[in-house]
């Protein structure tokens, strides 16, 4: 595998009214060939202003944006132009042309790249076979739904056929049953024409369902990146844990002290573990969230658990689960207190 | 009653009109629309901004758009001159009507172009679109419902000017209306002239909204 885009200590900010903001601080990315690299963070985390840094529709202040070995920020307008064909990019209200059929859309990019107008139609037509919407190739994006304009959008992208398919929030305009779906085709597109995909995203579900990486952004720095598993399973940071433990928040405030995270994957999930070991140390122990979720096909759990006050049975629990692979993280409820405080 | 000599007079102040506001229209787009672009695209927001181009076109089009028209027929009287041969009929109507209505229509384009959804403009650069292809399959195509409907209102106010330079000795029905109507009080020549010129104004204002609506393919 090798590196197809790499960010360096890039950092962008923007002149306002209110003077100078600061929305991406010092940002090292590096995501490999073929990788879903998924870039979450709350809204206004800066994630879409870096998205949109890696095919420079903004032009970071400082950094380098090295796309398949070159950076995009000392290139000319024309090398930059004909670099960003092989970036494709699709967005949340999908930015089609209105006014043009569906099969005009599709075949903008190839007429962009010099290919005659019949020709352009044609080879048109088959990538809106690939989104499965060759039917509606004279229609006209306002009579389609947003499933449908999103895919047509796909389709437009493809015809460029590009290496890496930048998503800036592709699925945040959809319903949940609409995101599968969209979500199921770019899944597909990546195994299929080995694409590289970067989603940016604010739903930790969107990740779990496509992403192979991951990376956290906080308030314009980069606070953590990893394997989507890993940061399912051990989340280090609290902007990480946050958007991990989402569903789970308002019960540590309930009870805070001693709880502990067990994450199941795998093997684990067979054993009775905890009724094994409340039977070994006779206190019950008490269960104050459990969950699994589908992290990229595979099943994981989750588990917070309320240890007794007695610390030699607390030791005793932990070095059980950690055994037993379990891998038990004290959970610190100021994580979801911040989050709380910034809620109301 | 009209004489049969008043009404050929009528028909052709008629013909006058619509060659006077035909071919103004027709220059002033060749003027405007380019003008039009050029602001549109240099505009600090636009996709090659350039402040010097825009504040200069802008200060231009400003100027121009604020003299009186009766003003301008007469200041530029010299400039028809050296273009026409001479200051008065109908041909040098012309010359004033487009140098009033080129700034006018540029500025109508710019407002158009600048109507087009940023995010569309985003998504042809993001495929390696240059700004020239921009121009003329994003920016022109996506506005150009709303560039019909400007130039149905430039029409119809090129045909109002067209009126005024009767008063300088233009052609066409307005300068027909003027001279009976006006200067010799003969309401029977007035008034078909002027109902004449409200038909003008109404036929092309439907005729341009139904083609514009036809082509939009939003809905």
């Amino acid at each position: 595998m090798s590196r197809i885009i790499e960010i360096k200590k890039l950092n962008k900010s923007y002149r306002t009214d209110k003077g100078e903001v600061q929305a991406l601080t010092d940002i090292n990315l590096e995501i490999e060939e073929k990788d879903i690299y998924g870039i979450i963070g709350l809204s206004g985390a800066g994630k879409s202003t870096l998205v949109r840094c890696m095919n420079l529709l903004e032009r970071p202040n400082s950094g380098e944006v090295i796309v398949k070995g070159s950076d995009l920020t000392k290139l000319s307008d024309k090398s930059l132009r004909e670099q960003r064909k092989k970036i494709g990019m699709i967005f949340q209200h999908f930015n089609l042309l209105m006014q043009q059929s569906v099969l005009d859309n599709v075949a903008f990019p190839l007429e962009i790249a010099g290919t005659g107008k019949k020709e352009a139609r044609r080879k048109a037509l088959e990538y809106l076979e690939t989104v499965g919407l060759s039917e509606k190739a004279s229609s006209y994006p306002a009579q389609l739904s947003g499933g449908q304009k999103q895919r047509v959008a796909i389709a437009r992208v493809l015809a460029s056929r590009p290496d890496i398919l930048l998503c800036d929030e592709a699925t945040s305009a959809l319903d949940p049953q609409t995101t599968k779906s969209i979500l199921g085709l770019l899944k597909e597109i990546n195994s299929k024409f080995g694409i590289t995909i970067v989603v940016i995203t604010h739903e930790m579900s969107v990740i779990q369902e496509i992403c192979t990486h991951v990376a956290v952004l906080d308030h314009g720095v980069l606070v953590e990146s990893g394997t989507t598993d890993e940061l399912f399973r051990a989340p280090k940071t609290d902007e990480a844990k946050r958007l991990v433990f989402s569903g789970s928040e308002h019960i540590i405030n309930m009870t805070s002290e001693n709880v502990v995270r067990i994450s199941f994957h795998g093997g684990s999930a067979y054993e009775p573990i905890l009724g094994n070991i409340i039977l070994e140390i006779k206190t019950p122990l008490n269960i104050l969230y459990a969950d699994t979720r589908t992290v990229n096909g595979n099943a994981e759990g989750e588990m917070l658990i309320q240890l007794p006050p007695d610390e030699e049975k607390a030791k005793r629990i932990t070095d059980y689960f950690r055994e037993k692979g379990l891998d038990p993280k004290e959970v610190e409820s100021n994580a979801y207190r911040q989050r709380n405080s910034d809620d109301t | 009653m009209l004489t049969g000599k008043e009404i050929l007079m009528i028909l052709e102040g008629l013909r006058d009109t619509l060659i006077i506001v035909g071919l103004s229209t027709v220059f002033g787009y060749i003027l405007g629309l380019p003008l039009g672009i050029v602001l549109a695209v240099t505009d600090k927001e636009g996709i090659k901004p350039n402040r010097i181009v825009y504040k200069t076109l802008d200060l231009i089009t400003n100027v121009l758009r604020s003299f009186p028209f009766i003003i301008l027929l007469v200041v530029l009287i010299p400039l028809t001159r050296a273009i026409v041969g001479k200051s008065y009929g109908t041909g040098a109507t012309i010359v004033p009507l487009v140098v009033a209505a080129a700034p006018f229509i540029g500025r109508m384009v710019e407002s158009s172009l600048k109507e087009v959804d940023k995010g569309v403009i985003e998504a042809a650069q993001s495929l390696g679109a240059d700004n020239l292809t921009i121009i003329f399959r994003v920016l022109i195509t996506e506005a150009r419902t709303s560039l019909l409907v400007g130039a149905t209102i430039a029409f119809g106010t090129i045909l109002g000017y067209s009126a005024m330079a009767g008063a300088v000795g233009g052609g066409g029905l307005g300068s027909i209306a003027i001279r009976y109507g006006y200067n010799r009080f003969q309401p029977q020549i007035l008034w078909p002239s002027v109902i004449i010129l409200i038909l003008l104004v109404q036929l092309f204002q439907i005729l341009g909204t139904r083609i514009s609506r036809k082509l939009d393919r939003r809905k």
